[in-house]
């Protein structure tokens, strides 16, 4: 088991730089997932753990040890590829043993850490070529290939996005299980930020090669610090919307919002800013504390117990979703008073994306 | 009969007229490139030349000559061909057309453009040559010249192949045994090359029968002597010039079972889409 420290890493490719001044620890036996669009440097930071790629700048710790010049064989890691990366020339059960023949593991060890791997999986006959088996089974070889190793790190890089819905979310509770019962830990690459928020311990958040924010999932859902992270974390997506300060209002786009007290102070600087607010934070009815957002229902889809409003609001170009609970039966056409509670609203800095929140805090620290 | 669902009698006749023909002419075609080979062989096996074989010393040593010269060419080719179809295949640098470029010339080059080529770096006043015959090693006309003349000629269809091979090796794989804990000497033994494998075979036996077959640069470059540069191809030609017709015919069997060895391979092996120049690309 060990840590992993990103230290002010830099990647380069030529011009571009692919991963800029990450900053980073991963605990030990933490779940960290590595979540963002592609092309944010997800993939390759994780690859600079692996030694797949190098580092162009900073220091990279596994444990105590600086691994920046350390061959990818001495570094004591596992990994999954998303395209599984199975030997095709080899059967199931030489995959799996592969690592261990070179670490010069015992011929009987090898073979108990095999069928261990193996029975946890459900993996059968063992005789067989990966290309004799389904996508999903694949991916449990690919898994089983790195949990034998008993490594310190285990390096995923989104093994779940080759599998159809049902066996992905089958799949991902496995994995989460999987970590319980190891502990060791584990750094996760995805797009997906479902699978992001369902199995990190903590999620750190990339765009166009810079950390936008670390912390446990929840913390990004409930206090996101960039307006990237807002509208990344969380499904349906945040509705923004562009406003103006107008005394102890923020007004825009026909929608008007009393600003929060506790943003109330340290906003004097910045008077252009995005509202943001959750589709499902958003209620019909009487609700104490709150802005009322006046809107007609052109789509509704009925989810169930919940319904996904599309709404229109006077003065605002495109949707704002809403969700609220099936029993309100909303028809399309109709108009409605749509309820924020207060303590739901967002407020962001247009130029700089900050959370307003968060640059007050920062400016108090 | 009811018309209009199978169309009209003329056009169906055409159509039919069109497909005979059509035939007519791959037959003659076929025939026009099977007829030779098969009167070859036919005429060895019924004027009883290719139990001849064992009475012509020409023959016998040229067929030693050709199995011994083809097999350390084989190896020098694999030796150097190897490393450089890897770099062609997975490094990019400044140059590297031109490095193609260089690659490729032997196989479009006419073999005896190649001998004399090879001559005037190798032979006694060539540009390599002169100083290495000042230290005693003569290359020119000697046995040595005939695995020189068929590895330049053969080793490009190594070369190319297997660097198509190598290149459609998934990296993935080979970051996988990376991260498994292998070395690159190990992953590029376990991993990489019998991934290649086809290509790689099929390149060593594309290179081999190029080498068998190798007349204009060995004539050329190492001369025709019986028992020292004397191959199979050249004993064809020698034995005609001297009139002695079954002794070629013999000679030219034995080449004729190779390349056939050759094909049956490939089809036994799969080597087909390995084979496919077009996708070196």
């Amino acid at each position: 088991m060990a840590t992993v420290t990103f230290d002010h890493v830099w990647k380069r490719f030529g011009d571009f730089s692919a991963v800029k001044d990450l900053n980073l620890e991963i605990g030990d036996g933490e779940f960290m997932v590595l979540v963002g669009p592609s092309g944010c440097g997800k993939t390759t930071s994780l690859r600079m753990i692996a030694g797949l790629e190098e580092v162009s700048d900073g220091n990279l710790k596994i444990g105590d040890r600086v691994v920046n010049d350390i061959a990818p064989k001495d570094r004591d890691i596992a990994m999954v590829f998303q395209s599984y990366a199975l030997y095709p020339h080899m059967s199931v059960y030489d995959n799996m043993a592969f690592g261990l023949k070179l670490r010069k593991v015992a011929k009987s060890d090898i073979d108990r850490r095999v069928k261990d791997a193996a029975r946890i999986l459900g993996l059968e006959n063992l005789q067989k070529k990966p290309r004799e088996l389904s996508g999903g089974q694949r991916q449990r070889v690919a898994l089983g290939r790195a949990i034998v190793r008993e490594p310190a790190v285990f390096l995923m890089d989104e093994p779940l996005s080759n599998l159809d819905a049902k066996l992905r979310v089958q799949t991902r509770a496995e994995i989460a299980r999987l970590h319980q019962r190891l502990g060791t830990t584990t750094v996760y690459v995805t797009h997906d930020q479902v699978e992001a928020m369902t199995m990190g311990t903590r999620i750190a958040v990339m765009d166009k090669g810079e950390l936008q924010q670390v912390g446990a999932p929840q913390d990004l859902y409930d206090s996101p610090r960039k307006l990237f992270v807002a509208g990344f974390i969380g499904s349906p997506a945040m509705n923004f919307v562009n406003v103006e300060r107008d005394g102890d209002f923020v007004k825009g786009d026909g929608m008007a919002f009393p600003i929060p007290t506790r943003y109330r102070s340290g906003m004097d600087g910045t008077s252009t800013l995005v509202a943001g607010f959750r589709p499902e934070h958003l209620e019909l009815g009487e609700l104490p504390n709150s802005a009322t957002i006046r809107a007609k229902a052109d789509v509704v889809e009925f989810l169930g117990d919940e319904e996904l409003l599309h709404v229109s609001v006077q003065g605002h170009e495109g949707d704002v979703v809403a969700v609220v609970s099936s029993e309100n039966r909303v028809k399309p056409g109709d108009v409605l008073d749509l309820k924020l509670p207060l303590e739901k609203l967002h407020l962001f800095d247009q130029g700089t994306g900050d959370s307003v929140a968060w640059s007050q805090a920062a400016a108090a620290a | 009969m009811p018309t209009g669902v199978t169309g009209s009698a003329p056009l169906r006749q055409r159509a039919r007229w069109g497909d005979t023909s059509l035939a007519v002419l791959a037959g003659l075609f076929a025939v026009f490139l099977g007829l030779p080979v098969v009167t070859l062989v036919g005429r060895s096996v019924l004027s009883g030349s290719l139990a001849g074989i064992a009475g012509s010393s020409a023959v016998l040593a040229a067929l030693g000559i050709s199995l011994v010269t083809t097999a350390i060419s084989l190896v020098v080719t694999v030796s150097i061909g190897l490393p450089l179809a890897f770099v062609l295949a997975r490094r990019n640098f400044r140059g590297k057309w031109l490095v193609e470029a260089i690659v490729d010339l032997p196989i479009v080059l006419p073999p005896s453009v190649a001998g004399l080529a090879l001559l005037l770096v190798l032979g006694r006043r060539g540009l390599l040559g002169g100083p290495l015959g000042t230290a005693g090693l003569d290359i020119a006309f000697t046995t040595v010249a005939v695995v020189i003349a068929q590895t330049f000629v053969s080793a490009p269809f190594f070369v190319r192949s297997a660097r198509a091979g190598l290149a459609g090796v998934d990296r993935d794989l080979e970051d996988a045994a990376r991260a498994d804990g292998a070395s690159e000497l190990h992953l590029f033994r376990t991993i990489t090359v019998p991934l290649a494998a086809p290509a790689l075979a099929a390149g060593l036996v594309m290179s081999w029968a190029r080498a068998l077959g190798e007349f204009g640069a060995t004539i050329m470059f190492a001369g025709n002597v019986t028992g020292r540069t004397q191959t199979l191809p050249l004993v064809v030609y020698s034995e005609f010039q001297d009139g002695d017709l079954d002794a070629s015919i013999a000679a030219a069997a034995i080449l004729v079972f190779a390349a056939l060895g050759i094909l049956v391979a490939v089809r036994v092996f799969h080597w087909g889409r390995a084979l496919d120049v077009r996708s070196l690309g």
